[in-house]
């Protein structure tokens, strides 16, 4: 129903264009003989007056809105950093609305004030350098300010997060979220994207789904393994092809041998992960869990790392007025301390159906606007019993199974140190996760 | 100065093909590029309408989608979700480098530089004719790329990697992307051309007596333009060189340790972060190489107007300088919350900040301008007063922006999209709009309908005002650009979801509004250029040497002897002087001061 009353509107107004062009026009030809530039005494007053009435409306509409729109709607910022970032809002909303306010009068004003007047001459005022001295350095001094509160913000919120900050890792790929809490120890398990995939083993039966690429001996043999198969049934298809068992395309067969050509390369950079993480590394993964939905204990400080799987996206919490891109290949930090629980946000708000959510803000393929997380904010009783419930999978620790026969003991060896190297995905971020586990 | 080498001008007779098409003078240049430029900014408003009707009405049937897009793309009447964001990103493409890079520089550059300057034509008629068949060009790709069967780019105008880069992730960025990729290109060729060509032609072609400070602030505002042009677009290309070899050739500029619809890919060690610099560091000059041209235009046409000369007006130089010099240095403030180094995010902080003070000058200067005038309310004088009004509205938000404490809780939302738009959807078209009002009879020999252009402006400012001032409500309130729809938020806060319903609908209804409007303007134009009032020499009584040329056009600008200047453009109610104007070509009179 709605659509078609627009539709009707817009028909209308259409109409209407149309009406006042041909009258306006009319109107004009009917003058003919008088010319375009010289526009009548009426007709200059007339905008004279509209600029007046404009700006009556502009402001009228400017101050309905903030009455009843104000933050957009958004309520108090329920974390401590979003707090700051309200007052620092205020703190500027001040300046630039007095800004925007007295700029816009004096330019409507004197717009109306000094229309044509055939029994006036304008006055001739080219420069002053006292006036332009003064609207430089005003500014200037308006700006100073805001930029000391905003830097003294900025640097509060990107600070190091404080010792026991809690270490969660989001994990974002299109188009769903994945968070992984660190667990007692809290440093998260290492991770690279090689390992990813889910694998079969069909020596043992057993199957093992690596979803963040998790690091341990394990779950290198099982990628390994999981290439190894791979492999063998890409070169059982071709050479069944090549028995003219199949009636595919040669492009087909091509793709598959660049397939089998790529995949070789990645096992090799998966066997040379082999040693590059020794136990006391590795072990940081046994205690983490994930989850695929937030559970946040109030007042507790977090430290979220963020990773991608495949574009960017962002993490976008409104409510914490927090946000921070996640980027592939990389880690992003993001420190987010809630103030207020969900219920305390219900009655806050008023609305008993308030909830908090993760939203991505960084366009990632068609279905973007789909990808969120909830989030929820409640005590630390509330937290331990979530913890335990059913969605909530510990990291799932692969099931040992037989080293791939192409580990070769050479490789097995550990170095010294714990780890080294080129691995794309863990050591070259030198961003502040580092020292807190976030790898 | 190199007058003479022209003087041949004007005599050979010219076919349809040399005068129409293959034109190598400025004017018919010009006129190319604005006609083209409105075509382009037809489809572009279009787009943006088809895109609306969906955030106003999401999901409902509706004829227009159907009409417009057919079955393909509107099933049943409904916007497919991967074409809404084909519709955004080409909409922004074409709005941003088409309509308001090419066709507003390329337009009164051309048309202006040698009339204003007092020059009988570029400094090569070659180049120029070159760049706008480029342009032509690189326009009939991005229009071509909406009919693929894979559908245009999709990755949003700013084209960000990974995105763009694999078509597994997004099906526009198979051959829609290669389409924007290549488009841009030439695009970019074609502005670079004009550019350097607009830069000679203002440094060795002024008239006798026209020194760089009697220049006319539109051609300062087209000279320095062209200058950021050159300095900042050569970075596009390499960013979309390397973006087309990781897109083809599997190098890692920008890419790293991906896997895409669970395929695992090879490509290792770049980084998207990388493109966003590259891009940023082009995407901020150019903001300013949309908004100083129109800045040019409107000082022009409000001094004329106001019968007043500009107030200020070296400190109007001064911070067309400052913004193009500070424009280089603050493009990190769109990528505060890419993961950028936090030091590094605050001094784009602070230079960002800096660039509201030239800005403030301007604003200051122009009101002055104003005080104290004698104003005759054109269209092209009401445009630039709006131009003023929307400059100040979307130059505080920026400020809002550039604070990146505050940035982070609105980067990437609809306060995003209400700021740019205000300063270039608002500022930088009214100038456009301005111009063309202005210039018309330099262009057409022809006036166009003043009753019409009022009627148009009003509509147009109160419609372009009701659709981004709800905006930035919507976009603080935390809603994501480039989002199909708002559903998510039902499911968090339905009071919420409730004033973004609202609010879309408010918007697109002025969005279908004003879009209508434009009629009016087209109608207007179209109709003036081959029926409208035969166009008086110097109609606005202005002080520049174009109104000094004859009114039919004629090879080589004046059919005599080039002008000869000896004023300053602005010699506007001079006391003393019996007319309210002193054209530039007036001697000093003894005793008499340069400005
Ligand atoms: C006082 C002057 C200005 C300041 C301080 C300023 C500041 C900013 C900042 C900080 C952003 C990034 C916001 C974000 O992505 O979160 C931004 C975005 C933008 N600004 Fe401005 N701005 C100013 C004037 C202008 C002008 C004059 C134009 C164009 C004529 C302009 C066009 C844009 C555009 C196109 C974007 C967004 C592009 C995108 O993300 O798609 N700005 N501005
Ligand atoms: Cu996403
Ligand atoms: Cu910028």
């Amino acid at each position: 129903m709605g659509m078609k009353f627009v539709v009707l509107v817009v028909i209308v107004l259409a109409v209407i264009a149309v009406a006042q062009i041909m009258r306006v026009y009319e109107l004009s030809s009917k003058l003919r003989g008088k010319r375009e530039e010289e526009l009548s005494l009426k007709t200059n007053n007339i905008n004279a007056s509209l600029m007046l009435v404009f700006l009556l409306i502009f402001f009228g509409s400017f101050f309905y809105m903030l009455f009843a729109y104000g933050r957009g709607m958004l309520p108090n910022a329920a974390s401590e950093i979003g707090q700051d970032i309200d007052w620092l809002y205020n703190v500027n909303w001040v300046i630039v609305i007095f800004v925007f306010l007295s700029t816009n009068t004096l330019l409507f004003v004197f717009s109306w004030k000094y229309a044509y007047d055939p029994n006036r001459r304008a006055h001739w005022f080219p420069h002053d350098n006292r006036l332009e001295m003064i609207w430089t350095i005003i500014p200037a001094g308006a700006l100073a300010v805001i930029i000391i509160l905003g830097l003294m913000t900025w640097n509060e919120i990107t600070g190091e997060p404080s010792d026991d900050a809690q270490i969660v890792e989001i994990y974002a790929k299109q188009f769903d979220w994945t968070a992984r809490y660190s667990g007692d120890d809290n440093k998260l398990g290492y991770s690279d994207y090689k390992l990813l995939g889910t694998f079969e083993d069909s020596e043992s039966g057993k199957s093992y789904s690596n979803a963040l690429g998790v690091v341990s001996h394990n779950s290198i043999n099982w990628r390994v393994k999981g290439i190894n198969n791979e492999i063998a049934e890409l070169k059982e298809t071709i050479e069944k092809e090549a028995n003219n068992e199949l009636a595919f395309s040669e492009a087909r067969v091509n793709q598959m041998i660049t397939k089998v050509e790529k995949l070789e390369r990645i096992r090799e950079r998966v066997l040379d992960m082999v040693g590059m993480y020794d136990d006391s590394v590795v072990k940081f993964a046994d205690d983490d869990y994930m989850a695929t939905e937030l559970f946040l204990v109030k007042d507790q400080e977090y430290y979220f790392v963020l990773r991608s799987q495949d574009v960017l996206h962002s993490a976008y919490f409104p409510h914490f007025r927090a946000q921070m891109n996640c980027v592939p290949g990389q880690r992003t930090t993001l420190r987010v301390k809630p103030i207020y629980t969900t219920q305390e946000m219900r009655e806050i708000t008023g609305n008993p159906d308030f909830n908090y959510i993760l939203m991505c803000n960084k366009i990632c393929g068609v279905s973007h606007s789909n990808m969120k997380m909830a989030v929820t904010v409640g005590t630390q009783e509330e937290f331990d019993e979530w913890r335990y419930t059913d969605g909530i999978t510990s990291m799932a620790l692969p099931d040992t199974i037989s080293a791939p026969s192409n580990l070769n003991m050479e490789r097995m060896k550990m170095p010294e140190a714990a780890h080294h190297g080129d691995h794309g995905d863990d050591h070259h971020s030198d961003d502040h996760g580092h020292e807190n586990g976030g790898h | 100065m190199s007058a003479a080498a022209h003087t041949d001008h004007g005599h050979h007779k010219e076919s349809f093909i040399t005068k129409y098409l293959f034109s190598q003078d400025h004017k018919m240049i010009g006129k190319q590029f604005l006609v083209t430029a409105i075509f382009m900014a037809i489809v572009a408003v279009i787009l943006s309408i088809l895109f609306r009707i969906q955030l106003a009405w999401p999901g409902e049937s509706n004829s227009v989608l159907s009409f417009f897009l057919g079955d393909t793309w509107a099933p049943d009447g409904v916007l497919d979700r991967g074409m809404y964001l084909g519709l955004v990103t080409i909409h922004g493409t074409i709005m941003v480098f088409f309509v308001l890079t090419g066709g507003l520089s390329g337009t009164f550059s051309n048309l202006l530089i040698p009339l204003q300057i007092g020059a009988r034509d570029m400094a090569s008629g070659l180049l120029n004719m070159i760049s706008y068949w480029l342009f032509f060009l690189s326009s009939i790709l991005m229009l071509y790329s909406l009919f693929l069967e894979t559908g245009p780019a999709s990755a949003g105008w700013t084209i960000y990697p990974p995105l763009s880069v694999y078509e597994e992730a997004i099906p526009g960025s198979g051959a829609g992307m290669t389409m924007w990729l290549t488009s841009m290109t030439i695009f970019i060729a074609s502005s670079l051309i004009g550019s350097l060509n607009y830069i000679v032609t203002v440094l060795n072609l002024r008239t006798t007596g026209l020194k760089m400070t009697r220049l006319p602030l539109t051609i300062w505002a087209f000279f320095v333009t062209a200058i950021i042009g050159v300095l900042s677009f050569p970075v596009l290309v390499s960013a979309v060189v390397l973006m087309l070899m990781d897109r083809g050739l599997g190098t890692s500029f920008y890419v790293n340790d991906t896997i895409i619809n669970g395929e695992i890919l090879e490509q290792s060690g770049g980084s998207p972060i990388l493109y966003e610099h590259l891009f940023w560091f082009l995407g901020h000059p150019e903001v300013y190489i949309v908004l100083l041209p129109a800045l040019g235009l409107t000082s022009e046409i409000i001094s004329t107007n106001a019968r007043k000369p500009i107030f200020g007006y070296r400190a109007m130089i001064g911070s067309i300088l400052a913004i193009a010099f500070l424009s280089f240095i603050v493009w990190g403030h769109h990528m505060f919350v890419s993961g950028m180094n936090p030091f590094l995010g605050g001094v784009f902080v602070f230079t960002t900040l800096l660039i509201a003070i030239p800005s403030a000058v301007k604003v200051f200067n122009y009101i002055t301008t104003l005080w104290k005038g004698n104003i005759r309310f054109t269209p092209a004088m009401l445009f630039s007063i709006g131009l003023v009004s929307s400059f100040i509205t979307g130059g505080v938000t920026g400020i809002i922006l550039a604070d990146s404490a505050l940035d982070i809780a609105v980067h990437d939302t609809y306060f995003v999209v209400a700021h740019f738009h205000v300063v270039m959807g608002l500022s930088a078209i009214f100038g456009m709009f301005a111009g063309i009002y202005h210039w018309f009879p330099k262009m057409y020999g022809r006036m166009m309908n003043s009753k019409l252009g009022m009627v148009h402006f009003w509509l147009t400012l109160v419609s372009a005002y009701g659709v981004f001032f709800p905006m930035h409500f919507v976009g603080i309130g935390g809603a994501p650009r480039r989002y199909y729809d708002y559903s998510v938020y039902e499911l968090f806060d339905s009071n919420q979801f409730q004033m973004i319903m609202d609010l879309n609908v408010v918007i697109s209804i002025f969005a279908i509004v004003g879009g209508l409007a434009q009629i009016i303007f087209l109608f207007n134009f179209f109709y003036s250029a081959s029926k409208g009032q035969k166009a008086v020499q110097n109609p606005w009584k202005g002080n520049t040497l174009e109104w000094t040329t004859p009114v039919e056009h004629v090879h080589g600008n004046w059919p005599g002897e080039l002008p000869v200047v000896h004023r300053w453009p602005y010699d506007y109610s001079k006391p003393g002087a019996e007319e309210d104007y002193i054209p530039q070509t007036v001697p000093l009179a003894p005793g008499e001061e340069d400005h």
